[in-house]
């Protein structure tokens, strides 16, 4: 214990007193926490729609003056032909063109139909689709307004209508910082604590001071732990920093027990690091440390259901996931925070994250060897 | 430049190769960071939101509300589980994440619907994920507004709008043409930039770099030797993801190859350029590291739009944009690769790439006159 | 034996088929310094790294401080000192934040790190620098201060790895004072080293060439048995035959 207390106060004075590491470990969560968020917003909103009205008629006005009401739909242009339209949308400022043919209006009262042509830029497949689905929605409704106002009693059969009763529960307001600050909390800790624990051990093989600790009675788990505890202590803190962010500037407070996050990512951070330990065993310069801690850092943050939902990933990929520590702390900071989902919600979480620490923690210390 | 200087040359980029090419774990870097970024985005992730589970809970069990669980559960993007549970249940199951939504099919909902002619369906959604809560409604409202049609065109009712919808290059809605550009864009960035200052900075710390600099070359083609492996190994990383994209992903490069190439080109001399800016000012492999992550992975990611929209951020980020130079090269890429257009649909984002890399030469080699001086 | 600090018997040491030690046998008594000397490559750091517990022998005995190196290098540890070629200290901790570093975990008392800590720097004449940054001082204070923290915890024996490389004639000469000084107070000095001066300054040198000690006697004995005047001329007579090229 002794020793560790000795190697403990070396690693903090260490990392206190490097200025660029304490920068990049606590400004750059919080100037990300504060920028992100503004950015990573995935609603689809302010579709660009060109429209090219052959018919100038009441209902083709009408039709328009919907669709720009709407606030999916950023006003748009009009232009003369579909080939005018169609040149909008290759130069990026359309993403959908709406042709209304000559005789709209008079063919709907006198055939009782009529076709729209709808032309979507689908390089952005989600886009395409819900942009199409809304501009559906809207075609839809105005179809039932017009048969509403034109129509005759008795002269046609009644429409029998559906209505959706619609709940949003847990996020009724529909806040996508809600749901998205605390992902990318998640994301922003797993970064720091993969790199700063390998980078730090690589460091010392790299300017050689590991070898003089190597011939001292100091024990391999007090060295590692030694490592260990500060990050874990810094990522805490980072933490708390965070959580103080979301809920002055996003005002995000947690509908479930905040001492529940906390446990768990005690748990967490022992994977992660143990993780990051196992990759400066593996590593004899900080360019390959950093290469290694990349590479894992971004597979992990990209099948973590983070930014992509989970169930829409193929089975493999799903079992991918469940074993990159990430997406079980991103879906329980998200079950806790948005839900106020209990112990007993977590408890699978849990146990797979305890299973991930002990394999990375267990791996990392029989990889590490003092002698040749 | 005679013949002796491009021996030197040549000797110069040799060693660079053996640098590069001999430290295996680094390589990992190179190659696999793109190569899983492929097959990733290709086969695991998608923005589509699809395979939902979702629990349906019919009180009818009529003949409506059975017509309309099996379109339910035709669609792709529903995996639907029945069970009349309580409302508790329900709250039990949405808090444990293992529903998103749950559909609830009021007694007799179909004779209301035949007698009343109206009925109600009620939908409790985990609004969590605000995104999924409202896709997933709105895909069951298209699901049962077409059931409604499907009922109305048996009965003769006036004035019916049909739209045709067309959609453009990607019919099928598929995620990868939308990252493929993106990752392009990433993966240049990330080896051309951050892999060029962390090389270089590496070098200074070592002290090798003044030997460097004391050998007969002349300081810029010194520079240009530690350059040219990355640009290489950037073009075959291209070349690579390329293949996988027509072979595993099936996405056609409708324009021309060659086009495609010039363009990258330009784009990798502007990564390199920034790489060389970071490492002019970085002291130590883990600042130029950092560096390299805040000012040009973060913005890479953020503001080349392929993965959040620009239009959904504040108006001075979206300003900020203009000067990141991948948004130009995602442009380029996606008009070239997927709407096949030519030279003359592009020119613009050329001409403001190269004047960005016209730029950032000359801060170069500004930068690097002050320092030997 | 109470008086014998290291003794190897037929130690070797192989990597694949290379043997980078080849069956050494030697001993050195308590409070000696002894010399250890060959080109680079000849195999001194491996045997070195061996006798510090830090690579594990193929072959052959060896005991340091009365200690097994197969089977108590943790004991062994705790009873040597070490500094390497490598400069060992942190750059971005103070003179006395690795004073107490060090003496820290190699267990000693709060108060005999403070008392020990404070007789260091009043011995190196560095009072006045305590809370200097260790990177901002010149390099021979540096090796000077490394040396002193490594015998801080009192060791039987301190493992000297090339100290002096780098280092002017000036400052060597105070360097080996200290070694001196230490030798004195019962300290075993284990050095390495390819200044063939500062082998003279030693009690008794072996000389490594391939892996094997060819030469090992007091340097004294070692000059009149190759008949020259220095240890440069032995060190040439015995190197020149030497089949391993320097690293």
């Amino acid at each position: 214990m002794r020793t560790l207390r000795f190697l403990l106060q070396k690693e903090f004075r260490q990392i206190l007193r490097s200025k660029s590491l304490l920068f990049s470990i606590i400004l750059g969560p919080i100037i990300q926490l504060t920028l992100l968020p503004l950015a990573a917003n995935f609603e689809v909103k302010k579709i660009a729609v060109a429209v090219v009205d052959h018919d100038h008629s009441t209902y083709s006005r009408k039709l328009i003056d919907k669709i720009y009401a709407s606030k999916y739909f950023s006003n748009g242009r009009y232009r003369e032909s579909y080939k005018e339209g169609a040149k909008l949308v290759e130069q990026n400022n359309a993403d959908i063109v709406l042709e209304i043919p000559h005789n709209f209006e008079v063919n709907m009262v006198r055939d009782g139909h009529e076709e729209l042509f709808i032309a979507v830029n689908a390089i952005n497949g989600t886009k395409a689709g819900v942009g199409s689905g809304y501009l559906g929605a809207i075609i839809a409704d105005f179809n039932q307004n017009i048969r509403l106002q034109w129509d005759q009693p008795g002269h046609f059969a009644e429409a029998a209508s559906i209505d959706l009763v619609n709940e949003n529960w847990y996020n009724p307001f529909m806040n996508y910082f809600l749901y998205m600050v605390p992902g990318l909390m998640v994301s922003l800790l797993t970064g720091i604590g993969a790199f700063s624990a390998s980078l730090n051990i690589v460091k010392e093989k790299e300017i050689g001071t590991i070898e003089q600790i190597n011939v001292t009675p100091v024990k391999k788990y007090d060295f590692i732990l030694a490592k260990l505890i500060p990050y874990w202590v810094l990522s805490m803190f980072v933490f708390t920093i965070g959580m103080i962010i979301s809920r002055v500037a996003y005002n995000i407070v947690p509908v479930g027990n905040i001492s529940l996050l906390y446990g768990f990512l005690s748990v967490y951070l022992l994977t992660l690091l143990g993780a990051g330990l196992l990759i400066s065993t593996y590593s004899d310069t900080q360019q390959q440390a950093v290469s290694l801690a990349f590479f894992f850092v971004l597979v992990f943050n990209m099948i973590s259901g983070v930014f992509t939902p989970i169930d829409s990933m193929p089975g493999w990929g799903q079992v991918l996931s469940y074993i990159s520590p990430m997406s079980h702390f991103a879906a329980v900071m998200r079950m806790v925070v948005l839900k106020g989902s209990t112990f007993h919600d977590i408890l699978p979480h849990f146990v797979a994250i305890i299973i991930l620490a002990v394999i990375f923690n267990t791996w990392a210390i029989l990889n590490y060897r003092k002698t040749t | 430049m005679n013949t002796a200087v491009l021996k030197q040359l040549f000797a110069f980029i040799q060693k660079e190769f053996y640098h590069v090419f001999r430290d295996r774990k680094t390589l990992l870097m190179l190659f696999g960071v793109p190569i899983a970024q492929v097959l990733l985005f290709g086969f695991v992730l998608s923005n589509e939101i699809k395979g939902s589970r979702i629990v349906v809970c019919d009180y009818a069990k009529d003949y409506g509300s059975q017509e309309i669980i099996r379109k339910i559960e035709a669609s792709k993007y529903f995996k639907v589980q029945k069970a009349a549970l309580t409302h508790d249940q329900i709250e039990a199951e949405l808090r444990s994440g293992n529903i998103k939504m749950a559909v609830i099919f009021p007694d007799h909902f179909y004779n209301d619907l035949s007698h009343l002619n109206k009925a109600q369906i009620q939908i409790i959604a985990d609004a969590s994920d605000p995104n999924t809560a409202t896709t997933l409604t709105s895909y069951l409202t298209s699901i049962i507004n077409d059931y409604q049609a499907e009922a109305l065109a048996q009965t003769n009712v006036s004035q019916t709008i049909v739209p045709q919808v067309k959609m453009l290059y990607n019919p099928e809605l598929l995620g990868a043409p939308n990252f493929v550009p993106g990752v392009m864009a990433l993966v240049l960035m990330l080896i051309c930039a951050m892999m060029t200052s962390i090389a270089i900075v590496k070098e200074k710390e070592m002290g090798t770099m003044e030997i460097l600099l004391v050998s007969p070359l002349k300081p810029y083609l010194v520079i240009l030797a530690k350059t040219i492996p990355y640009l290489l190994v950037s073009l075959l990383n291209l070349a690579a993801i390329l293949l996988m994209s027509v072979y595993l992903l099936d996405l056609a490069i409708k324009g021309s190859v060659l086009l495609l190439f010039l363009e990258s080109t330009l784009f990798i001399i502007s990564c390199l350029a920034l790489g060389l800016w970071i490492s002019v000012g970085a002291e130590s492999q883990m600042a130029a590291m950092m560096t390299s992550q805040m000012s040009l992975m973060l913005p890479t990611m953020m503001l080349t739009g392929f993965m959040f929209p620009i239009e959904n951020m504040p108006i001075w980020m979206q300003g900020i944009s203009y000067i990141v130079p991948s948004r130009y090269y995602y442009t380029i890429v996606k008009a070239i690769m997927l709407q096949g257009l030519g030279f003359s649909a592009i020119w613009r984002e050329t001409l403001v790439l190269a004047f960005i890399t016209f730029v950032l030469i000359v801060v170069n080699i500004r930068k690097f006159k002050i320092r030997l001086a | 034996m109470d008086n014998i600090a290291i003794k190897a018997d037929k130690l070797t040491k192989r990597f694949g088929d290379f043997v980078a030690v080849d069956a050494i046998t030697f001993d050195v008594k308590q409070g000696e310094i002894f010399g250890f000397v060959g080109a680079n490559g000849a195999g001194k750091t491996t045997a070195m790294r061996i006798l510090c517990g830090l690579s594990v022998p193929t072959s052959g005995t060896a005991t340091v401080a009365g200690f097994d190196v197969y089977k108590q290098a943790e004991e062994i540890k705790k009873n040597i000192g070490y500094m390497s070629q490598k400069f060992s200290l942190y750059e971005d901790l103070t003179v006395m934040e690795n004073i107490t570093f060090y003496a820290g975990i190699y267990g000693l008392s709060d108060k005999e790190i403070k008392d020990r800590g404070a007789e260091l720097l009043d011995r190196l004449g560095i009072t006045a620098e305590a809370k200097t940054f260790v990177g901002s001082l010149p390099l021979g204070w540096k090796q000077k201060l490394a040396f002193s923290v490594a015998v801080i915890h009192r060791p039987k024996i301190v493992f000297l790895d090339e100290p002096t490389g780098g280092v002017d004639p000036v400052t060597r000469r105070q360097f080996w004072d200290l070694i001196y000084e230490a030798s004195d107070r019962g300290i075993t000095a284990f050095v390495t080293t390819h200044y063939m001066d500062e082998a003279e300054y030693c009690g008794r040198v072996s000389v490594m060439v391939d892996g094997r000690i060819d030469a090992f006697d007091t340097p004294a004995n070692l000059k009149k048995q190759f008949s020259v005047n220095s240890m440069n001329e032995v060190f040439y007579q015995l190197a020149r035959g030497a089949k391993r090229k320097a690293d």
